[in-house]
């Protein structure tokens, strides 16, 4: 029986890696005495699969994992034993049962939700320039930016990677409801202004928001963007200037549009 | 939460962060308002290797179960942060609060092996407190010395306040209560240490005034003050079965050298071999009970859910109820998903039946370390293992799937003629030719031999203390000439011999028997940019040969010289329980190849039965 489970990495623990990640939860579960499947073979692993790896740095509320187990127990009671075991900075959020044929959540992701942070690092006038400029920066014809990889890098156009920029906190729900003009083409200029659960404050004006592409098919980091903006502005990009949270995760529903990653499964009672 | 002492800016900057922001499972919180003692454990390396060590686990816990006291964490930062906190002169910090280490009570730090000491400085320096004890204040922590290496504390007495001398469960404490009786008085930090001198197993080195002889050797060790003890009797944990344990061990966040509970079923061992210093410092061998043994098996295995469990003890093989255990963690802990690690155990059916159940065979080898390749030299080293042994243990593993073997020797034991030196290969090609003996059909393919040698460091309280080590030259050319015998074997191809360099060996050689004048070399060494020498990336030998120079220091006096049996050692003030005349009487005994039985077989009167306890005691209950 598989389940999905949402969790948040907060600032203790950013500084973890995607593979230690893996490996805390791994024994996490086994703490919480779940009752984990396990791979056959002379060295058998947990059957565990994990959405969307998280840069180094980059907190989220909105992380999520896939485990096999034997035997279940109600979503509460899931949340409430790995909680248990959780070391200060993560924290688990939901768990639901996902139906027999469901593909594993690294496979279907395909968004992210971002929310930067411009620190006071970055003089008044230039954070006023960043936010005016950002959401024109969808107006340009292609955004070409160096990509770096481990093995090359190479200049590419990111702009097909962003589905929406925004100074405002949106609500995605907006997204998740079926809004057809809100595709996967980066065509989005249309500004609501909803007031989400997690934005704190909308009139402080240092946040940035943005819908990236995220997962096998195409995956664009949120540092790429800050730094095209940047560069449009004229003012030079550094990493520990920007705060950068993901809100959410989502994948790509059948019928066009995103959902989040727990509406596949159900809760269980 | 408590602030990260580093920015987001320097963490993402460094090589593994999470080295430094604590926050680990198990990890022990307290508020230090509320606690009378702060104490920042150190282990002078990288986060990697201090993590992985059982003794600062230990001493956690234990210090952790008082109310009012709070045992905190340092490593060694990395060069590359070590770098960022000079420049930006970020005071070095304990994980758990983050809070500067000069603001602690206590900095104990764990002495593992001798190419720590620069490290030592480098912790001092970063935390701005005074690198010479002699030039620290009542705002100063208390720097404590500990561990295996404080057997012989003198070539870096001068950087230290106190060496607790011998097993750490028992004084602490002592000098907690101590402590905080004198806090509450205005009194000098001389004086504190002067009461700290009188608790067994403290070692004050600013107490104690030494003189040497022209020919720089000791001409005298005494206490320099009245009421400071002559003679330090190591400290040791006679109830070991009771002995603090930590059921909930820390488990770090990123991958560590040895990444798993460590289950220590026995201290000491009843062994004997000459070259061996655990092998003394820890008697009497004391065993826990296996029921003890199985309720941490599982309550540690609950608390961390680490996916491995391992056996810790100098010589697995020697403990009483290994059976017992062993089949209990194969049936009740060990399953799809914990794995059982049982390090040196000797190999024999037994051993083999466990191999089989708890490691892919095609994936393990055969271990052996015979230490010498003849039996002559391993009967003076009075190291158990015989030809015959090795090749029964091995036939049978062949015989059972096995085809990869492992060797561990020494170069240049006492005594070690071309013939021994030679023997090394001799042996590897008895072993393949054996295996080749095996009808076709019943073995696994080829053989794969690896031998590996390390250089003898001569050690002080082992019969060996007196010993010439051999300098790094002929040290270089003996292990070529091993490698050009093993050219000359029939079953080469199947063997591979590999050794290392020899300057750190000599180094360790210096400190391991070295005295007070080494302080300043140390130091110098470490000024010139000495650190992390236990890491061949920054091992720089030619500054250290400099800072030998500048200080007027002769290497071989500490090396190659043999020492008289009527010598002041400058470890001699520290009583061991094991006498300097059996140490001599096993010199002599080996210089004649004469081996000695092991402690179970015959007690040889070491002198470790006044502690009354252990295996000196065992069939007498």
């Amino acid at each position: 029986m598989k389940v999905r489970i949402k969790y948040t990495k907060s600032e203790y623990l950013k500084f973890i890696g995607h593979l230690d990640v893996m490996r805390y939860f791994q024994k996490a579960v086994k703490r919480a005495g779940l009752d984990i499947a396990y791979s056959k073979g002379f060295s058998p692993h947990q059957l565990m699969s994990f959405a969307a790896p998280l840069a180094l740095g980059v907190t989220s509320e909105g992380e999520y994992f896939d485990a096999e187990f034997n035997s279940l127990v109600s979503s509460e009671e899931f949340v409430r034993r790995l909680n248990e075991q959780m070391a200060a900075g993560m924290e688990v959020k939901d768990a639901v049962l996902l139906p027999d044929h469901a593909k594993n959540s690294m496979s279907i992701v395909a968004a992210s939700d971002y929310m930067i942070t411009i620190l006071d690092t970055v003089p008044v006038g230039v954070k006023e320039q960043i936010l005016s400029y950002a959401p024109h920066l969808l107006e340009k014809e292609s955004i070409d930016i160096l990509k770096k990889t481990k093995k090359n890098e190479k200049i590419e156009d990111i702009k097909p990677g962003i589905m929406k920029l925004s100074v405002e906190s949106y609500n995605s729900a907006r997204v998740i409801s079926g809004d057809e003009s809100f595709g996967l083409s980066g065509n989005m200029t249309e500004e609501r202004g909803f007031l989400s659960q997690y934005a704190d404050n909308v009139t402080v004006q240092d946040k940035l928001y943005m819908l990236l592409a995220t997962g096998s098919e195409y995956n664009l980091k949120p540092e790429l963007v800050i730094q095209a903006v940047c560069r449009e502005i004229g003012y030079v990009y550094q990493r520990f200037d920007y705060k950068i949270h993901r809100l959410e995760t989502y994948m790509k529903k059948e019928e066009g549009g995103l959902a989040s990653l727990l509406e596949s499964g159900t809760r269980i009672a | 939460m408590t602030k990260l002492a580093l920015s987001d800016e320097i963490l993402m900057k460094v090589e593994k962060p999470a080295r430094y922001i604590g926050n680990e499972v198990n990890m022990v919180k307290k508020k230090p308002k509320d606690v009378n003692i702060r104490f920042c454990m150190c282990f002078p390396d990288v986060y990697e290797i201090g993590m992985s060590h059982l003794g600062i686990q230990i001493l956690y816990d234990m210090i952790n179960k008082r109310e009012d006291a709070y045992c905190e964490r340092v490593y060694s930062p990395w060069p590359d942060l070590d770098k960022i906190m000079r420049e930006q002169n970020i005071p070095l910090f304990s994980l758990e609060t983050q809070t500067p280490v000069k603001e602690f009570d206590f900095l104990g730090i764990t002495l593992q092996y001798e190419m720590c000491y620069t490290n030592i400085l480098q912790i001092l320096e970063l935390s701005g407190i005074p690198i010479w004890a002699k030039d620290r204040t009542l705002e100063d922590p208390f720097v404590f010395g500990g561990g295996p290496c404080a057997y012989n504390p003198e070539p870096i007495a001068e950087f230290f306040d106190v060496f607790y001398i011998g097993e750490g469960e028992t004084r602490y404490h002592d000098v907690f209560e101590l402590y905080k009786e004198l806090k509450k008085q205005n009194i000098s930090r001389e004086e504190i240490l002067y009461q700290i001198s009188k608790i067994p197993g403290m070692y004050v080195p600013s107490m104690y005034k030494t003189t040497y002889k022209a020919d720089g050797t000791l001409e005298a060790f005494e206490p320099a003050r009245e009421g400071v003890p002559k003679t330090i009797t190591k400290e040791i944990v006679l109830d070991f079965d009771k002995a603090p344990y930590p059921s909930k061990p820390l488990v770090p966040h990123i991958r560590v050298t040895q990444d798993r509970v460590t289950l220590e079923i026995m201290r000491g061992c009843i062994r004997g071999c000459r070259f061996c210093q655990a092998g003394m410092i820890y008697r009497p061998t004391r065993q826990k009970n296996v029921e003890t043994l199985k309720q941490y098996a599982r309550e540690m295995i609950k608390s961390t859910g680490q996916e491995e469990i391992s056996l810790s003890s100098l010589s697995s093989s020697d403990y009483e109820c290994l059976k017992e255990l062993t089949y209990f963690l194969i049936d009740e802990i060990g399953n799809h998903d914990v794995n059982i690690s049982l390090p040196s155990l000797r190999i024999d059916a037994f051993s083999l039946d466990v191999m089989k159940k708890v490691q892919d065979i095609k994936k393990s080898s055969l271990t052996f370390a015979p230490e010498a390749g003849t039996q002559r030299l391993r009967d003076v080293i009075n190291k158990g293992l015989t030809e015959e042994v090795i090749l029964n243990g091995a036939m049978q593993a062949f015989k059972g799937g096995w085809n990869k073997v492992k060797f561990y020797f020494m170069l240049g034991l006492p005594t070690e003629t071309d013939e021994d030196a030679k023997g090394i290969p001799k042996l590897c090609e008895t072993v393949a030719e054996a295996y080749y003996s095996i009808p076709k059909e019943e073995r696994n393919g080829k053989i794969s031999i690896t031998a590996s040698s390390s250089f003898f460091v001569p050690k002080p309280f082992t019969p060996f203390q007196w010993a010439p080590m051999l300098d790094g030259e002929t040290y270089i050319k003996r292990a070529h000439h091993v490698k050009d015998t093993f050219r000359q074997q029939l079953n080469f191809k199947s063997m591979k011999y590999t050794y290392h360099e020899s300057y750190v060996s000599v180094l360790e050689g210096v400190f391991a028997r070295g005295d007070r004048k080494l302080s300043r070399v140390i130091y110098d060494a470490y000024q010139s940019g000495c650190i992390f020498d236990s890491w061949t990336e920054f091992f720089d030998n030619d500054k250290w040969m400099a800072a030998f120079e500048k200080n007027g220091i002769s290497i071989p006096f500490y090396t190659t010289r043999e020492r008289s049996l009527d010598e002041i050692l400058p470890w001699d003030f520290i009583d061991i329980g094991v006498t300097k005349r059996f140490l001599a009487s096993e010199w002599e005994k080996a210089k004649q190849g004469i081996i000695t039985p092991n402690c179970r077989e015959q007690c040889s009167g070491c002198g470790a039965a006044k502690f009354g306890g252990g295996v000196c005691f065992e069939s007498k209950n």
